[in-house]
């Protein structure tokens, strides 16, 4: 019971931390301090504590778009394991359930953006819309590898079927789904080199030009779900690497924080050393990772 | 029995006394109000025959040779009864409210005249047992959409619609009398009942052939890619309530004849399975990407069903290739799941074509290009369509994420326990309804967000208002059975599944109690819909948060944020085809979008000179099926010589027959 609640409530607490580990892994590779990995706890505090100021052209669908955005995130969350840790809730079929209230937050998220009845956040709207509709189909492949490989449906049953022993007998299966899901976290949290979110011209961002308009409680509720989202993915990813559970709650919990956190410094490293894809670069890549979970698939054989 | 007997009359009484009761008001009123009285007597006899132990049974002799008046009301009949009357009665609600205007202008007594016999029809057709009662049924249903389609006939593209519809309804017909002709005669009878007891080995050699020909006469009822093209011509012409219909019951029509159609084919086979899960992919996926390249809501809406129709077929074949492998437990996860999406489809369809039609109604056009901001002036409109939109897409906790989970969860059992080489397929299946669940949030993010969001991109859609309350009702009443079926999830699976085991009736594998030992189906459907109606709740919870956070700050308007620019105008705002450009530029070789571009010239070009536009025609119809109707028409041509007029000549050739037949049927007897 409490390993379950454990993971839930060390992401609701955590995730912007492991997002403030990117930003300062990409800091050392600039050469620059880098700012307080605190500072995003300040900045969502900040945000909630201020009023706002809306665009005279929406309706309740701007408003509503970060709340359902987060209330879905939240959901989703409570299908993820961390570690050794179990996930909160986890029954057979959950994989289906799990990537589609991710797709209900975006769903609506995008309604918010169209709102506005901005030209960029339109632009931003639709690759969005464009990207996660090529994405999710290798994520599903990717995950039906991982129900072949472990005879389980469920997403803590297979994860938690993998061991140290599955990467010695099925270490390619292992390893290509892994990268797939890399690739998959990548695009899925708008990171390079998908998506750069540090950008500063509106018209080559996706995630951040969408939320242009929003300010105060609502962009605090997007900042936290996107950092949710990523906890969420590198959770996912890095349960294939870190297979050991010890059954000791506290060690469990330590192993599962260091693979998220792992993760995130993955993150920063591929910022820091590659540029962003051109546009029309990004479907291929999405598909190289559906080639990758499809080859998975294939190696875990009959 | 009785009370759908008591239904069929009271809508055969409701069609003739609105005939008898001219164009006007009158008409408008007797139409609407006896459809809805039979309607709802024939959803109650629909619910207690789905409940029925044993499924009620008419017979009554006729005198069309091999036919019966021959009726079943099983499982799979029940279930496809549900669309018809709900749609019927929504429809007939919110027809009364959408041709008030029209009352003296348009025949209005003929109009519900056709309407009744269309929903009529289609109740004797999904419970006809006998072949050549079905046909007549059929053809009772295809004729009626017809006239219904050309109210307004004085339009040329409403004109064209009706007759590619009815070219469309009639080649399928063709199909059907060749498939019921032969299984009849390998029977020895019209019956159903008698042509499902076929033996197997008698079937065999046939089999192929049979279900390539209910795949194409069916097929193009359901509108399957390719045999779809009548189906975005004629859903935005008509009126609609009744396209409304159409799109939620009528093409439903398809999808039953291509069951029942199975359950008469013997031992189904792997390769049918594959074959339907090839055509559903493709037509969800086609359906959408097409969908992408309409500028036109309710033909935005028209290639939606055709998605949907893709999303049916691919559960069915998931289902029948489960089955034909000897893996009954995923084959009933994935045939409840197509049940359950086929009643889904029809409630949520026939809302989202009322709000097209409430659009229509208050902007005169559908184009989305030059609506926008709707939802401030039409909000209940907008609500509607955009959490339809949403529901529609598959998105939880909409009702039609549950027949999808459904369906996933049996494509993923199935791509679990089954040998590599079928896996492969169940793979294919489950990524394909991801990418088509993808497609359709692209597809419905777009329509809503150009049609309600932003400014009004012309002076069209500035006087906008919601419909009257009669058009509202009916919208209320699709909704709140959407959100119904959405919460009675579980209890509808136990209601679908004895027609999907109907389906694998004829089948050596033993049926188990409950689909899967692995996953049990209701505990899956409760644990979903309480996780995301809890997500729901939640968002509610947080909305409320949200607003206390705000009590008493300061909460400004602005214009929206144009990075500094002085005089943002509402042309300036994302169009609905360059939010789609992504999706048809990555598959242009295959849509064939055509541009016409004239660059603007010189250094400081004049107004108006330049000009862009985008086209995504329908490939199959322009490059398959125009070119080989003309040259049918040209070989048609040859026959003229034989067409000359001369009345003796016509009269030698019918002697000629005569006497050709007479010793055909000699040579016979001898």
């Amino acid at each position: 019971m409490t390993a379950r609640a454990l993971s839930v409530v060390l992401p609701l607490l955590m995730a912007p931390l492991a997002f403030a580990v990117i930003h300062r892994v990409k800091a050392r590779f600039a050469g620059r301090q880098g700012k307080p990995l605190m500072q995003i706890y300040r900045d969502i505090r900040k945000c909630l504590g201020k009023g706002a100021t809306l665009s005279r052209t929406t309706t309740w669908l701007f408003r509503a778009g970060p709340t359902i955005n987060l209330a879905a995130t939240l959901a989703a969350l409570s299908f993820v394991p961390l570690g050794g840790l179990p996930a909160a809730v986890s029954f057979p079929g959950d994989i289906f359930v799990f990537a589609y209230l991710l797709a209900m937050g975006r769903f609506f998220t995008i309604m918010a953006a169209l709102d506005t009845g901005s030209s960029f956040e339109g632009m931003g709207a639709s690759r969005e819309a464009v990207y996660s509709c090529l994405a999710e189909p290798m994520l599903f492949l990717a995950l039906l590898a991982l129900a072949r490989h472990s005879g389980d449906l469920s997403l803590s049953g297979m994860l938690a079927a993998v061991s140290a022993g599955s990467w010695l007998t099925g270490a390619p299966v292992l390893a290509l789904v892994t990268v797939a899901l890399f690739l998959i976290l990548l695009a899925e949290n708008c990171r390079v080199p998908f998506d750069d979110p540090t950008t500063h011209l509106e018209l080559t961002m996706i995630h951040e030009v969408m939320v242009l308009d929003h300010g105060g409680p609502d962009f605090a509720f997007i900042e936290y779900a996107q950092t949710l989202k990523l906890w969420i993915f590198a959770a996912v990813a890095t349960s294939l690497l870190l297979p050991a559970a010890s059954g000791s709650l506290v060690w469990d919990a330590l192993w599962g924080l260091a693979g998220v956190f792992a993760a995130a410094a993955a993150v920063g490293v591929t910022e820091s050393v590659m540029a962003r894809l051109r546009l029309t670069r990004v479907p291929p890549l999405l598909a190289a990772a559906g080639a990758f979970a499809a080859l998975a698939l294939i190696l875990v054989g009959g | 029995m009785p009370l759908y007997l008591t239904a069929l009359f009271v809508l055969l009484a409701t069609a003739l006394a609105a005939l008898a009761s001219g164009r006007g008001r009158a008409a408008n009123l007797v139409g609407p109000l006896g459809c809805l009285a039979g309607c709802g007597l024939g959803l109650f006899a629909a619910v207690s025959a789905l409940t029925a132990p044993v499924p009620p049974v008419l017979r009554l002799p006729w005198s069309v040779p091999y036919g019966a008046i021959s009726l079943t009301i099983d499982p799979l009949s029940a279930l496809f009864l549900l669309p018809v009357f709900i749609l019927g009665a929504a429809a007939a609600l919110y027809g009364k409210g959408y041709l008030s205007g029209l009352a003296g202008k348009r025949h209005l007594g003929a109009h519900w005249f056709f309407f009744c016999l269309m929903v009529l029809g289609m109740a004797l057709t999904v419970c006809a047992a006998n072949a050549v009662f079905f046909l007549v049924s059929w053809e009772i249903m295809s004729l009626a959409p017809f006239f219904l389609i050309c109210l307004h006939h004085e339009e040329d593209r409403v004109r064209t619609a009706a007759r590619t519809y009815l070219f469309a309804a009639h080649l399928g017909t063709a199909f059907l009398m060749a498939f019921f002709l032969i299984l009849g005669h390998l029977a020895g009878s019209m019956e159903f009942s008698a042509m499902a007891r076929v033996a197997p080995d008698v079937l065999g050699p046939y089999a192929p052939a049979l279900f390539f020909l209910a795949l194409a006469g069916f097929g193009v009822k359901a509108g399957i890619v390719p045999l779809h093209v009548w189906l975005p011509e004629a859903h935005p012409a008509a009126p609609s309530h009744v396209s409304a219909f159409m799109s939620g019951a009528l093409i439903k029509a398809g999808v039953y004849g291509v069951l029942r159609s199975l359950t008469l084919l013997g031992p189904l086979a792997p390769w049918m399975g594959q074959t339907l899960l090839a055509i559903g992919i493709l037509t969800g996926v086609l359906g959408l990407l097409a969908g992408l390249g309409q500028g036109e809501l309710k033909r935005f809406l028209a290639f939606s069903s055709i998605e949907n129709m893709g999303i049916i077929f691919l559960g069915l074949g998931l289902g029948v290739l489960a089955a034909a492998t000897g893996h009954p437990g995923p084959a009933l996860f994935a045939l409840s799941g197509l049940l359950f999406h086929v009643i889904n489809h029809a409630l949520l369809k026939g809302l989202l074509f009322f709000g097209a039609g409430s659009v229509l109604h208050a902007v005169g056009h559908g184009f989305m290009e030059r609506l926008g901001g709707l939802s401030k002036r039409m909000p209940f409109t907008a609500g509607a369509c955009v959490l339809a939109g949403a529901a529609i897409s598959g998105l939880p906790p909409g009702n039609a994420f549950f027949g999808e989970l459904l369906i996933y969860v049996g494509g993923g059992l199935a791509a679990m326990d089954m040998p590599l080489t079928d896996a492969v397929w169940a793979w294919t299946g489950v990524a394909g309804l991801a990418f088509i669940g993808g497609l359709s949030v692209i597809g419905f993010t777009r329509a809503c967000g150009m049609v309600f969001s932003g400014e009004p991109r012309t002076a069209d859609a500035v006087n906008a208002h919601d419909p009257d309350p009669l058009m509202r009702a009916a919208m209320w009443s699709l909704g709140l059975l959407a959100l119904g079926a959405a919460l009675a999830a579980p209890f509808l699976f136990t209601a679908m599944l004895p027609a999907a085991r109907l389906l694998l009736a004829g089948q050596s594998t033993v049926l188990p109690v409950l689909p899967s030992e692995v996953v049990n189906p209701e505990t899956l459907l409760t644990a979903a819909a309480s996780l995301t109606f809890g997500a729901a709740a939640l968002a509610l919870i947080l909305a409320f948060a949200r607003s206390r956070l705000l009590a008493g700050r300061s909460v400004r308007s602005h214009g929206t944020w144009d990075c500094g620019y002085i005089r943002p105008a509402p042309r300036m705002q994302y169009t609905a085809s360059s939010y789609a450009e992504p999706m048809t530029v990555l598959f242009r070789r295959l849509l064939g979008e055509k541009r016409r571009f004239t660059p603007p010239e010189g250094l400081f070009p004049a107004t108006g000179t330049s000009r862009f536009a985008t086209e995504t025609p329908d490939r199959v119809k322009d490059d398959f099926f125009a070119p080989l109707f003309s040259a049918v028409l040209t070989a048609c041509d040859a026959l003229k010589r034989f067409q000359h007029g001369n009345l003796n000549l016509y009269i030698l050739y019918l002697l000629a027959t005569l006497v050709i037949l007479l010793a055909i049927a000699l040579g016979f007897a001898a």
